[in-house]
């Protein structure tokens, strides 16, 4: 068997081959249901019942997608120049604690001004914190992902550090958690009496943001080719060292507001279970999109109604709500392989 | 005086060998896998099953090596999964093995809470006995440490010898080698390229999975979530510093394991207690992206890692 390049796919391979992809993940749900000894249709059922079913559900599911827009597209933004960060969930954990600093400093200074400082403390952790894998990348050739992953541990734990010693909440009742933001510090309703924060609005304009950066930027066109081909890239003039770094930086800034978005939009506090595995389920939704940043706003979406509707419907029956992780991962590789497909065609020898 | 208390007692050394032994196991594992060309992020999920297969084998009524067969096998399952979607259809293999981590971790999720709905903690197994073997287990400080260990621990220095001359010394090892080097070569010679490097994922996916076993049916009786806690990553950050040689590779696992031991033990000392818990969690993890710095000059990367090989391209 031999893989030959496909000069033109045709239109029913570009959307057909991604639709086989999602109909696999729906069919790995239904075996899974099986095997758990539940009837697969009632279980999809309450699955999109709990996504979408109702204004609360869909809520939750928005709710939930903001994160991981942030994290899917910190992810996108640095595959795309094949700088592998992995390190989202560190990023998204510094940038909560940047968010918690300042906000908690009683700076006595207007909302207006702390929340932008809240949101600019976080990107500049998020960023640094990437920036320092990024280096040993292109200083000392040292494998990006496995630092970043390695990062993530020590990032918890300098949490874990943080909320039980210097920034532990006194009234907490002896709960590991940061002291709470003050009212005004909280990120808005996007629309009254709508359970939405501006953290999701943050998130779709920063995805056209960078869409408009990858697509119409000098840096945008130095990112794309630095992934394609580094050595091609440096031939052409960029300065690939120097565009890695930048990509580090923004990458690592929009995780980070991940971070902001879900302490001052959602939980008030820093707790050690801020994300649970925000960052790495980022990668799904950057790789199911395809890395469009515009493609992460409706990724972010799908997965979070994944995630919302299985623990709404593993309440209702006796089906482990791990269905959802095992779908994603399901979607993720089968995507990667479709996506390949529309490229290539399988040739026999 | 406490911390040369700690290096003169036999109870340290002991507890290297044991913490290393997961690690020598997985560490062997990715070796393989990386010798042959390619990246296998799917360790730390592979290690996840292995610890839930081997556990559950036993406690459903198979004997100990059973259990570690159990597990090797469940481990090559996803290691051929990994091995399909890389080398044959040629995927990112950093996309590919974080996704293999993520469907092996969901998926052993998902069948210990189906098998064991309603348990708050989960039951314990008989695990492997330490064996000490005679004579030599007399000898002060080494004896203990290195010949009164639980049988997978003999195991995984044994898989050490066998994994380099393996690679060493027989002509297998000089195609695996070549695939991960130079594969359009091996493919001159007739050799399936694809075919050596599946047979090196499956292989070494086998034994991470048995580096997870390792936790649940020797060191601890027990499966719990989250208990293999970065050692696979930790793993590829050995295969690094051991410039991907099994012997040093050993000796790497070895001093991280000696790093760790150390900690525990520091924690509890009067210098340990003025100083936070979590820092002391952190050291591994800064350990080994220190060993990934220091040795990145000297390292001697297989030039075709991650390096997808498609017949009649190039």
């Amino acid at each position: 068997m031999r893989l030959e390049p496909i000069a033109a796919p045709s239109l029913w391979r570009l959307a057909g081959l991604p639709a086989a992809a999602l109909a696999a993940t729906v069919l790995a749900g239904s075996l899974l249901a099986l095997i758990a000894g539940a009837d697969p249709l009632a279980t999809l059922g309450l699955v999109v019942k709990g996504a979408v079913g109702s204004r609360f559900a869909l809520l939750e599911t928005l709710n939930r997608a903001t994160p991981l827009i942030f994290t899917g597209l910190a992810v996108a933004v640095a595959f795309r120049a094949r700088l592998w960060n992995i390190g989202a969930e560190a990023q998204l954990y510094l940038g909560a604690v940047a968010t918690v600093a300042i906000g908690t400093a009683g700076l006595g200074l207007p909302a207006a001004v702390v929340l932008p400082m809240m949101a600019g403390g976080a990107v500049i952790a998020g960023a640094l914190a990437l920036l320092v894998p990024a280096l040993l990348k292109t200083r000392m050739g040292v494998d990006e992902v496995v630092t970043t992953l390695l990062f993530n541990f020590i990032a918890i734990l300098f949490v874990s550090y943080l909320i039980e010693g210097p920034m532990k909440d006194p009234m907490g009742m002896g709960w590991p958690k940061s002291e709470r933001l003050p009212d005004p510090l909280r990120l808005p309703r996007m629309i009254e009496g709508v359970r939405l924060h501006w953290g999701f609005g943050l998130a779709v304009v920063l995805a056209v943001g960078v869409w408009i950066v990858q697509t119409r930027t000098t840096l945008g066109l130095a990112m794309r080719a630095v992934g394609e081909n580094a050595r091609a890239a440096a031939f052409a003039g960029i300065p690939v060292n120097r565009v890695i770094a930048q990509t580090a930086l923004i990458s690592g800034g929009l995780a980070a507001l991940a971070g902001f978005s879900e302490v001052a939009g959602l939980k008030g506090a820093l707790t050690r279970d801020l994300s649970p595995g925000f960052g790495y389920t980022g990668i799904i939704v950057a790789m199911l999109a395809a890395l469009h940043p515009l493609g992460v706003v409706v990724a972010g979406i799908f997965v979070a109604g994944v995630f919302v509707g299985a623990d709404s419907m593993s309440r209702a029956a006796d089906v482990p709500s791990y269905i959802a992780d095992i779908m994603l991962a399901t979607a993720l590789l089968t995507m990667v392989l479709a996506l390949m497909l529309t490229r290539y065609r399988i040739r026999r020898d | 005086m406490e911390i040369l208390e700690i290096l003169l007692s036999a109870s340290f050394w002991a507890a290297v060998v044991r913490i290393a032994s997961p690690l020598i196991f997985a560490t062997m594992g990715e070796l393989i896998c990386e010798r042959a060309g390619v990246l296998n992020l799917g360790i730390e999920g592979i290690m996840v099953v292995g610890a839930f297969a081997g556990w559950m084998a036993v406690y459903t009524g198979t004997d100990l090596w059973t259990g570690v067969a159990v597990a090797a096998v469940a481990g090559m399952a996803f290691g051929a999964l990994h091995g399909v979607l890389t080398v044959v259809f040629g995927l990112s293999q950093h996309v590919v093995g974080l996704g293999v981590t993520l469907f092996a971790t969901s998926s052993t999720y998902f069948a210990y809470r189906l098998a064991l709905p309603e348990v708050t903690s989960p039951p314990r197994i008989a695990p492997f006995e330490p064996l000490a073997l005679p004579v030599l287990s007399d000898i002060p400080i080494l004896g203990p440490a290195l010949f009164a260990q639980t049988p997978l621990t003999y195991l995984a220095f044994g898989v050490v010898g066998v994994v380099a001359w393996v690679l060493y010394r027989t002509p297998l090892g000089l195609a695996l080698r070549a695939a991960g080097e130079n594969p359009a070569a091996v493919a001159a010679q007739g050799l399936s390229v694809t075919g050596l490097r599946m047979g090196a994922v499956i292989a070494g996916s086998g034994l991470m999975a048995v580096g997870g076993a390792f936790l649940t049916m020797s060191a601890f009786s027990s499966f719990f979530f989250e208990m293999v806690n970065g050692r696979g990553w930790i793993c590829i950050a050995l295969v690094v510093f051991g410039a991907w040689r099994p012997g040093k590779a050993l000796l790497g696992a070895l001093l991280f394991a000696a790093f760790d031991a150390f900690q525990i033990r520091l924690q509890q000392t009067a210098i340990g207690e003025g100083l936070p818990y979590q820092l002391f969690l952190m050291l591994p993890f800064a350990l080994s992206i220190l060993a990934l710095v220091v040795m990145s000059r000297r390292a001697s990367v297989p030039a075709a890692l991650m390096m997808p090989w498609r017949k009649g391209e190039r």
